[in-house]
């Protein structure tokens, strides 16, 4: 069952296009990675993905909804752990968890039951009472994707989740998103190429804009002909066409 | 209206525990009350009279109302939070309802404070000060769609200068609080009865005073533009919000 599918998705502002007809399809379950340097569009994909943005051309379906014809429903079954921290300052870790929950329409006992579980499960049973506005940035960085998976959306998008995080908090973060990879749909964007290696089902290279290459990071591998992945990114990246 | 609810808690949350803005918003007035009363009973002429005062301190403190409101939405806006917000199945009206709902029991609070303390300056206790309260609430309307359109339009530094500062001052001297309108005259007075302050404060002051047939002349005009200045923001944040998009 495919979760993702765009078709000829594309955003073009003043004098750039961001992205350029994409034509994606991400499975059910997957976890799947898109990299690229900056600027490449990653982020305004992820964005009109999940209706923040409109597109200028195409569409895009989620789970058989439209991001441009039907994007309540959209919003209803995704959500989006930004690369910014996105929470509310003066609240503590419970109450911007329970504020979540039930602006995605659970009630307010569904909602403690849905916030203690997931306290647990993200390991923020000690800081659950603090202000979000005190915590260190590996607090709010785990705070920030567990207000994501607080909805239950069938599919998430985040977006460079562990930017700024030392290796432990990284590390840490890799294996909440492990146990989560076959019961949601992920979408990855990272800079850290051995997040999406170690992490991603799929990988996809975007070059300014476009789309340039899919498939599992061994197969991006022996398609450029590199022996680490990186030489393999870079190759695809250079935007040169040296590997093909 | 489950989610309005959720958001206005949030928000209520967010504004109550902002302890500096609230002190200041609510003790700046309460100071001003005291320190006019005191000059009042020490000069011979009948400057800051409490019953006159009072309505035009509570319609004073509301302009902080504006800064709240101003500050909070700005503040949003310009912080990721409002991301998250956009991403959810959040509809125009529950974030306009969201903002204004918690801001109207804070308003209301803040008269009654007002009141409360003017009671013990000698104020008169009387069912009068109910009707004055009542009559205050379209202004406090007014004041927390000034507080919208402001923080959709504006950053929280702009908002700081523009509430705080600019109409805050705009309220005080045009409202004839601090000084009795005729005498300065001209210009300036028809300026001030162009807009609304002064008339909120008259209608403050004939609810107090018991003159309820002069009540609803000034109060029509407070009804207007808060009407007027509430569609404007709405209009002005939907299509914010609808640009964002873009």
């Amino acid at each position: 069952m495919i979760a993702i599918q765009t078709e000829n998705l594309t955003k073009s502002y003043k004098n750039r296009i961001a992205v350029n007809n994409l034509n994606l399809s991400v499975n059910h379950g997957e976890l799947f990675a898109l990299l690229g340097i900056n600027g490449a569009g990653k982020t305004t994909t992820i964005k009109m993905l999940s209706c923040l943005v409109k597109p200028t051309k195409g569409d895009a379906l989620i789970l058989g909804n439209s991001i441009v014809s039907n994007p309540f429903k959209v919003k209803e079954i995704i959500n989006v752990a930004p690369q910014e921290i996105a929470i509310s300052p003066n609240l503590s870790v419970r109450e911007n968890l329970e504020l979540m929950a039930q602006l995605y329409g659970n009630d307010r006992k569904s909602s403690k039951e849905k916030v203690n579980e997931i306290i647990f499960s993200f390991g923020l049973m000690n800081v659950a009472g603090d202000k979000a506005s005190i915590l260190s940035g590996g607090w709010k960085r785990r705070l920030n994707i567990a207000m994501a998976l607080i909805s239950e959306p069938q599919v998430l998008f985040l977006d460079e989740p562990t930017i700024g995080l030392d290796v432990f908090a990284r590390r840490e973060l890799w294996s909440v998103i492990k146990e989560m990879k076959g019961r949601v749909t992920i979408m990855l964007t990272t800079h850290y190429l051995e997040e999406a290696v170690s992490l991603a089902d799929r990988i996809g290279i975007m070059v300014k804009g476009e789309l340039k290459e899919v498939g599992t990071a061994k197969e991006l591998m022996e398609k450029t002909g590199r022996e680490s992945f990186e030489d393999a990114f870079i190759a695809i990246s250079s935007d040169r066409g040296a590997y093909i | 209206m489950m989610k309005t609810i959720a958001f206005a808690t949030r928000n209520s949350k967010e504004l109550v525990r902002d302890k500096l803005s609230l002190i200041f918003g609510i003790g700046f007035p309460v100071i001003l009350l005291l320190l006019l009363t005191a000059i009042q009973s020490n000069v011979p002429v009948e400057l800051f009279v409490i019953d006159q005062l009072a309505p035009g301190i509570a319609v004073f403190g509301l302009s902080f109302i504006s800064l709240f409101s101003g500050l909070l939405i700005a503040k949003d806006r310009t912080s990721s939070f409002i991301l998250r917000l956009f991403i959810s199945p959040l509809t125009s009206s529950n974030f306009i309802f969201g903002y204004t709902f918690p801001l109207l029991p804070m308003a209301i609070l803040q008269i009654i404070v007002c009141f409360a303390v003017s009671f013990v300056l000698g104020l008169t206790v009387s069912i009068n000060v109910l009707l004055a309260i009542i009559v205050l609430i379209p202004a406090a309307i007014l004041f927390i769609g000034i507080g919208l359109l402001f923080g959709s339009l504006f950053t929280d530094k702009q908002v700081g200068s523009v509430c705080g500062a600019l109409l805050t001052n705009l309220t005080a001297w045009l409202s004839g609080t601090w000084f009795d309108l005729d005498l300065v005259g001209g210009l300036f007075k028809k300026i001030a009865e162009l807009l609304p302050f002064v008339h909120a404060v008259e209608a403050g002051r004939a609810a107090i005073s018991g003159d309820y047939s002069a009540v609803l002349p000034h109060l029509w005009w407070v009804i207007g533009y808060a009407v007027v200045v509430m569609y404007i923001a709405i209009i002005v944040f939907t299509k914010k919000m609808s640009s964002n998009n873009n």
